[in-house]
């Protein structure tokens, strides 16, 4: 069956299924404003394009229930009965707000691959939940999922003997635990750079603190055992390449033996007490919390213990790595001259109220949000209502964990009437904070850390 | 001898079955390529009068343009859009070229990354036309080191 065979319900080959639709003028999805409000008609002409070159009903065919499961969210009640190749109307359902439980006030910044990211209000709970969770994809979610025959090879070169595990062997031989762990997007923030960076035009939304729970990586690694020679881990998943060249793979990166053997770095196989969501990695994900949300891996497969830096896709070139020395805006830098992001920098969002309130004179604001510092904690949270000339302490919160965010609030009076602008700033363990403009330019827009504000006006 | 004559003469018949079928495909290939471009066999019904709809062929529909916007991806209208919908939009979302804004020489940049990469195709006499309508079309903005706050959506907060 070809690639295409999708086009039994959903057809390219027939123009004039487009004729009813219109279909939307993008732009106004990608600034953010109106997509809250998008017209899912529209949204689902949009979807049909976009996953028409998915094998869904292959996928269907070819994966156990659990998969089934995973994919629609809930149990599939008598999912024993239902008939070979019949496609569920859960999985029918073009839109890609259903398809992913995401709410509709989620931003789609790309279709093909999908990038869907939060709006900083969206981001006000403890915990984050799946529908307010960033989707980062530099691929296309692989298509056949088979729980029951998926294994982990871990090999390499300084690996003392290569081995595979299956899921369930993982599950039990292996101890579990349980983190909230902060994963943003080394690109987040990048809408703001100037001159602009190549990518998906993040804005503040390209972050999350869920509850992950897994298998330590470590306890994984020592048993497979390694030898002196290993320097980093590298991972392989089941991803396809957005031009389907099953010899390319999408995205293999990883990390230092350091931060491969760390407590809190799990081969995850829940996501807040459930199945990982398909998007999110299911059914295996590599959680490396306070790096590069790409290191954390979806639909991990295989891990290498490598003697030298890993060099698989996107760990070269332009890709997830900073000039090493500072450049000007805009400046050519050499490949040589380019270093991998480790730890993610100090950050915090205002996450209540939502930009735009309006207040009575004399009332006060209370704020909340959170901040988080890569591999470090955050020691400071201020806030600063006119434009960074005083700041005052917020009250903050420890974590729950190693590199899970921190909680703040504060309260607010405002002196008189008038338009403000509320400014937070986190600071590190190391002294170091956010600072108020766009920290260093770099060719792919990394790293943007600068303090979030929100409107405000008092009447 | 006898064996040669009796060679020739299965090359013959297969070169006359193989004759036929050729005559035969070429026939039907034309029905088919006929039907195709006019299913309703209007060539053998006369003349018609003229109507006042206008038929809209599938294939404009396709490609329509509505308020200067590509419906299909969401580009905007210029020269050069085509050769950026059968180009750029194979592997990944229009939505992605939309909301990139480069000059020309970190496009070209872009498109060698993704030749190297990605396995984007030599884009030939098309490569300029492509550049030339992305730098007109979605050009940089100066943003500067910090932009103001736009489109607050302002709302009473209540207790």
């Amino acid at each position: 069956m070809s690639t295409f065979s999708l086009s039994e319900d959903i057809s390219l080959g027939d123009p004039a299924r487009f004729r009813a639709r219109k279909l939307p003028t993008y732009g106004q999805m990608s600034n953010g404003k109106e997509t809250g409000k998008g017209n899912i008609s529209n949204f689902k002409a949009l979807v049909e394009i976009a996953y028409a070159p998915m094998n869904r009903r292959h996928f269907i065919k070819n994966t156990a229930l659990g998969t089934l499961t995973a994919a629609v969210g809930t149990e599939i009640v008598f999912g024993k009965m239902i008939p070979n190749g019949y496609s569920l109307l859960a999985l029918q359902d073009p839109d890609p707000f259903t398809l992913f439980r995401k709410d509709r006030e989620m931003v789609i910044l790309n279709d093909k691959p999908w990038n869907i990211e939060a709006k900083a209000h969206l981001l006000d709970d403890k915990i984050t939940p799946n529908k307010f969770m960033f989707i980062r994809n530099n691929g296309l979610i692989p298509e056949e999922v088979d729980v029951a025959s998926w294994t982990l090879t871990i090999d390499g070169e300084a690996v003392r003997k290569p081995k595979i595990y299956t899921l369930s062997e993982l599950k039990s031989k292996f101890k579990t635990y349980t983190y909230q762990l902060t994963l943003e997007c080394g690109g987040n923030g990048r809408s703001e750079f100037d001159p602009p960076a190549k990518g998906n035009q993040w804005t503040v939304g390209a972050v999350s603190c869920a509850e992950w729970t897994g298998v330590r990586l470590r306890d994984v690694l020592e048993d497979a055992g390694f030898t002196e020679k290993a320097v980093y881990i590298g991972y392989h998943a089941a991803d396809v390449h957005l031009s389907r060249d099953p010899k390319k793979e999408t995205i293999s990166r990883g990390a230092p033996m350091a931060k491969a053997l760390q407590d809190e770095t799990l081969l995850a196989f829940k996501m807040n007490g459930e199945d990982i969501p398909l998007a999110h990695g299911y059914p295996l994900r590599l959680v490396a919390g306070g790096w590069p949300a790409s290191v954390s891996g979806k639909w991990i497969q295989r891990i290498s213990i490598r003697d030298r830096v890993h060099d698989g896709s996107k760990m070269t070139g332009d890709s997830y790595r900073m000039p090493c020395n500072p450049v000007a805006p805009g400046e050519k830098v050499k490949d040589e001259d380019m270093c991998i992001i480790e730890s993610m920098p100090v950050k915090s969002l205002i996450t209540y109220p939502q930009s735009g309130a309006m207040i009575k004179e004399g009332r006060k604001l209370n704020i909340r949000g959170h901040a988080w510092a890569g591999e470090l904690e955050v020691s400071k949270m201020e806030y600063s209502i006119d434009f960074g000339s005083t700041w005052q302490n917020c009250s903050l919160q420890k974590p729950v964990n190693r590199l899970a965010w921190q909680h703040f609030s504060a309260d607010i009076s405002f002196p008189k009437k008038g338009y403000y602008e509320v400014w937070g700033r986190a600071t590190d363990s190391n002294g170091k904070s956010q600072p108020m403009l766009l920290p260093g330019w770099n060719p792919k827009g990394y790293l943007n850390n600068a303090c979030h504000r929100i409107a405000i006006k008092v009447t | 001898m006898e064996g040669k004559e009796k060679f020739k003469a299965q090359v013959r018949s297969i070169y006359r079955l193989l004759t036929t079928l050729m005559v035969l495909f070429v026939i039907t290939a034309f029905g088919v390529i006929y039907l195709l471009s006019d299913p309703t066999l209007s060539l053998f019904k006369g003349k018609q009068a003229p109507s006042e709809y206008v038929e809209v062929t599938a294939e404009d529909d396709f490609d329509k343009i509505e308020n200067g916007i590509h419906l299909r991806t969401g580009l905007k209208e210029g020269e050069g859009l085509m050769a950026v919908v059968n180009n750029c939009t194979n592997c990944h979302s229009a939505l992605l070229v939309m909301q990139n804004r480069m000059n020309e020489e970190r496009w070209i940049a872009t498109i060698r990354w993704m030749q190297e990469t990605q396995n984007l195709w030599d884009l030939g006499k098309n490569e300029e036309i492509i550049v030339k309508y992305l730098v007109t079309n979605y050009p940089p903005k100066n943003k500067g080191r910090r932009e103001i706050l736009t489109d607050i959506q302002w709302y009473e907060l209540e207790d």
